[in-house]
């Protein structure tokens, strides 16, 4: 053969660092996410203990601090992130018909930033204290004369690090979506979880930017002695709300949009119907992302804004309830007249729909700003928005890693558990967050370690902290689960829910290396629901069986992020006193960030310099079993 | 605009029927007499009636106009949304029970595109309600972010906020204190609130919403009223540090002639500890940074006529304040307690260790303690 053949297939771990299959590096999402995620979970439960009863002193007030800064930056960017990333990573490739995603270095140098970021953030529990200004960090209380651990360093570097993963993940999937779609999948037929995934990456392309020039004002400010928030100096405090609001709202967006695809596919899947007005849902995605980028000082309601910033923020706020209103009853519709099943999946989509509702309903009400003065920064908005990210969000997760678990793993969950662990998990949930509704308006502000007994707020705090734990218990289910479905032998049938619509469905479950043998040729929307009602058991293939170049391994990448986790660690504790010399000498003089760089853009270097044009699967190669993936 | 009526009925009903309700709710007195009123709601009421919160605390309990104005937005927006929920819950509810598979179904269902009627009809009837809502938001808006201070019925207070407690000077009558804001009952308050050092909000929920206290530059003004006598609970609402749980302050509205007195009796010259040992130490150690009347540095709280004020740092309710149904231990014990250790009642307070840093014994305390307690104004 003409194709040059040959490359090094590595073996166990090192598979696993230098893979840039976009199904493995889903799974890894998914690991990394669920790592943060337990991690986030258990800071949660460490606050709701706290909380349980009026003036308990489980923990100090400076450790509270800390642990209810790291559990919301923790689960926002590290917990729900990569496992959005994760689904993606899995599912888009397959709904579109493609072999893998555009960049597929870059999504594992994504990944990489990413998982990096994170440690470096968490970090900071044993290197001398967590950041303790909030998830927000508002200036000036996460300034050096307010903070005086390294934590809000760890914060802005940490972010810094893995929000340029979450960049290069976004632009990668706008590309892949653009250019890599199979003949005849036209913008509108594309499955809804693929056009959520993309308006969900656009917006991170306009919104990353504002957080990490926000971060690195912030850091130059600590560690530079910079003066933007610095009111002494003519700073501006109110400043640094703005830029993180302005990446902070769309950020809600990004998180909810791909659960809206998840809970589309799923209900129309178990409904055996086409997605009611799928054209709607579109222009109410859109529409969504767009007044997204619209609202984000309704969080500054009580900065002091003035009365006509307030009235104007108040109404773009309120008008989002309309295109989500959309997309709610389009859910609905689509289940009116189907033939419903209540699989563990199913479940966590139907669960979605009235828990959204209810945090989309307090959404409205916390927009009207005169309102507002009295919910902000109450339990009434700890409420609102757990149950927009954990009654949403959350539940989408739950629901779309059920359905497309199978596919990912070629192992189905138990049913029977996913039922305990769904009903668990919701009782929990609203148990723990219905009750802070009330909290909130009878007069208990957030972020507080304690407060005093008498005031009516001891008996709600309890109800919340059992509900925490038997979210908890339902958490566990599912790991449960998990270890139980890889007892089984691998490999379900490819359209194992037997009513699969979009083109994932028609490979096997795991897909082989290459996904589709030959790239299928789409005819309307749904394509694989439309072949199997044409009589077909697969695609029409759109090319001759040939053979199929892939992108080749490679260890870069993780080397990249290795050097910018050591160029971070450095940057941070250039001013500080070791009690060595030399370790004063290596990061005063910016040596140990020098390093970083230099492995960071050295490995770039190579890349760049080193052509790798990748190697093919040759047709003989493509058995029914397909090549292990 | 039944969950107005049912609202109204749950937290606003006279008082003394709450009473009697609140007895049940405790002690199981005259059970059948509670039983008949909660016959109409659900199994749920008990919680929900504790849901409403303290008279000088909840949201849901206002005792000023702003407050009020808030509370009736609330009330609209919970009514309009309540309504949303029905129609959604009893379409979803629908759909679960009627559509389900049933076994051995193997026909393939309708697939349906869409319904341009439907679609328009769920735009357009979201649209309406928002719109509602968005008149009554916009009219209120404009109604809070009036700016009083130059109205000369209102009182003018500047609020500045600080690691964690509360100064409040009145420009008007050239005084400053700490902690319990005084204020005469029907006026205006015209609040212009700033902070010295990290950004705090300033909130009496029983009131009015929140106004951020920012960094010069970005000024807040503010304002507030209260209806009757009596005392109400304000706290901070911005993240601050350590003891932003512990940023609690009072409002105490009093009759205009009270109020009066107030200022007469805070402009007095200072009484200084008789003992005149006590009063060397007090000199050296304390007005260094608080001030008693004509006396002492503006670094820490004002603590002329502390004796009567409704808390010791905050959160040591005192007994004779009228904090009430809390309860609380008397001022001195109070006193004796912050002077003790600072750091063990509100951890990352910024006042010296009165034992540590600033040498005192406790006969010393104990004699300053006794001083301050018995510092009390008269109004």
């Amino acid at each position: 053969m003409a194709h040059a053949h040959s490359v090094k297939r590595h073996k166990g771990l090192m598979d696993w660092l230098t893979t840039v299959d976009h199904k493995k590096i889903a799974i890894l999402y998914l690991i990394a996410g669920g790592l943060f995620f337990g991690i986030g979970g258990i800071e949660a439960l460490l606050i709701r203990v706290q909380l349980a009863k009026p003036m308990n002193d489980f923990v100090t007030a400076q450790q509270f601090n800390e642990l209810i800064t790291m559990h919301g930056t923790t689960m926002i960017f590290l917990g729900v992130m990569p496992v959005i990333f994760a689904l993606m990573n899995a599912v888009v490739p397959l709904q579109i018909g493609a072999r893998d995603v555009a960049f597929p270095f870059l999504n594992s140098l994504g990944f990489w930033t990413f998982l990096f970021g994170g440690l470096l953030l968490n970090l900071s529990w044993v290197m001398g204290g967590a950041p303790d200004a909030g998830w927000t960090s508002y200036t000036p209380l996460s300034s050096t004369t307010y903070s005086l651990t390294h934590g809000v360093d760890f914060y802005t570097i940490g972010l810094q690090i893995a929000g340029l993963g979450t960049l290069i993940g976004g632009i990668n999937f706008l590309a892949t979506i653009i250019t890599m779609r199979a003949p005849g999948m036209s913008f509108m037929r594309m499955p809804m979880f693929t056009w959520t995934s993309f308006v969900t990456s656009a917006m991170i392309l306009f919104a990353f930017p504002a957080v990490t020039v926000g971060l690195v004002l912030l850091s130059f400010d600590r560690i530079l002695g910079a003066n933007f928030f610095n009111v002494e100096a003519g700073g501006n405090p109110v400043l640094w709300q703005h830029i993180f609001w302005i990446f902070g709202h769309p950020e809600v967006y990004i998180l909810i949009l791909p659960a809206f695809g998840v809970i589309s596919e799923v209900v129309s899947t178990f409904s055996r119907k086409r997605l009611f007005g799928y054209s709607s849902m579109v222009f109410a995605t859109i529409l969504i992302a767009f007044l997204g980028f619209m609202v984000w000082a309704h969080h500054m309601f009580t900065t002091g804004m003035g009365p006509v910033a307030n009235a104007l923020f108040s109404i773009a706020t309120m008008l989002i309830a309309v295109p989500t209103g959309i997309k709610i009853f389009n859910w609905l519709f689509t289940m009116w007249g189907g033939q419903i099943r209540f699989t563990t999946a199913n479940l966590f989509a139907a669960g979605f729909i009235p828990t959204f509702v209810m945090g989309g309903v307090t959404g409205v009400m916390l927009a009207s700003a005169p309102a507002d003065y009295q919910y902000h920064d109450t339990y009434f908005v700890v409420a609102h928005f757990h149950y927009v990210i954990v009654g949403g969000l959350v539940l989408g997760l739950f629901a779309g890693l059920h359905y497309w678990w199978p596919k990912m793993f070629g192992r189905v969950l138990n049913e029977g558990l996913g039922k305990v662990e769904f009903w668990t998990f919701i009782i929990g949930f609203h148990l723990t967050f219905f009750v802070q509704h009330f909290l909130g308006l009878i007069g208990m502000q957030r972020r507080v370690f304690t407060y005093l007994p008498n005031q009516g707020f001891d008996l709600m705090n309890l109800i919340s902290t059992i509900g925490a734990f038997l979210m908890g218990v339902g958490v566990i289910i599912f790991l449960v689960n998990v270890a139980i479905s890889f007892k089984q032998p691998k490999g379900v049938a490819g359209d194992v829910w037997e009513d699969g619509r979009t083109l994932e469905w028609a490979i096997p479950s795991p897909p082989p290396e290459y996904n589709f043998k030959q790239t299928p040729l789409v005819r309307g929307i749904d394509a694989f629901w439309k072949e199997k009602m044409a009589g077909n058991t697969e695609m029409t293939p759109a090319e001759p069986v040939g053979p199929i170049h892939m992108p080749s391994p490679t260890i870069l990448p993780f080397v990249m992020s290795v050097g910018l986790f050591i160029a971070g660690l450095g940057f941070m504790f250039t001013s500080d006193d070791f009690g060595n010399s030399l370790l004063n000498f290596l990061f005063s003089n910016y040596i140990i960030t020098g390093i970083g760089l230099a492995i960071t853009f050295g490995s770039m270097l190579l890349r760049s310099l080193y052509d790798d044009h990748g190697w093919h699967i040759e047709p003989e190669e493509m058995n029914d079993k397909g090549v292990k993936a | 605009m039944i969950g107005q009526v049912v609202f109204n009925w749950i937290c606003q009903k006279p008082v003394h029927n709450r009473k009697k309700t609140e007895k049940w709710g405790r002690s199981m007195m005259k059970p059948w007499k509670a039983v008949k009123r909660l016959v109409p709601l659900f199994a749920g009421l008990a919680l929900l009636l504790s849901a409403c919160g303290r008279e000088d605390l909840s949201v849901l309990r206002p005792q000023g106009t702003v407050a009020e104005g808030q509370l009736g937005l609330i009330k609209l927006s919970i009514t309009i949304m309540v309504a949303v929920m029905i129609i959604v819950f009893g379409i979803a509810a629908y759909v679960w029970i009627k559509f389900r598979r049933k076994p051995g179904q193997t026909d393939v269902p309708k697939q349906v595109e869409g319904n341009f009627k439907l679609e328009i009809i769920w735009t357009a009837i979201p649209l309406v309600l928002v719109l509602i809502l968005a008149v009554a938001t916009v009219q209120k808006v404009f109604a809070y972010g009036e700016n009083y201070s130059a109205d000369k019925n209102a009182v003018k207070v500047k609020v500045t906020s600080h690691l964690f407690w509360w100064e409040f000077s009145y420009p008007d009558y050239g005084v400053t204190t700490a902690q319990d804001l005084i204020i005469p009952t029907g006026k205006k308050i015209a609040l212009e609130l700033k902070t010295a050092d990290v950004l705090h909000s300033f909130w009496v929920p029983s009131l009015a919403g929140k106004t951020d206290t920012n960094t010069d530059g970005t000024i807040n003004n503010a304002w507030i009223q209260a209806d009757k006598e009596g005392v109400y609970l304000g706290k901070c609402a911005e993240l601050c540090g350590p003891s932003h749980a512990f940023m609690e302050f009072k409002v105490k509205s009093v009759s205009e002639d009270s109020f009066n007195n107030w200022v007469e009796a805070m402009k007095a010259p200072a009484v200084l500890p008789e003992d005149p040992a006590v009063a060397e130490v007090f000199k050296n150690q304390c007005l260094t940074c608080h001030a008693v009347g004509d006396q002492g540095g503006p670094v820490g709280p004002n603590l002329t006529g502390i004796g009567s004020r409704e808390t010791v740092a905050s959160i040591l309710l005192n007994e004779e304040g009228s904090g009430k149904p809390a309860g609380g231990k008397p001022v001195k014990d109070n006193m004796v307690e912050w002077l003790n250790d600072p750091q063990k009642v509100k951890p990352g307070n910024k006042m010296p260790q009165p034992k540590e840093d600033l040498g005192l014994t406790d006969e010393e305390i104990d004699a300053i303690a006794q001083y301050l307690a018995d510092y009390k104004l008269s109004y």
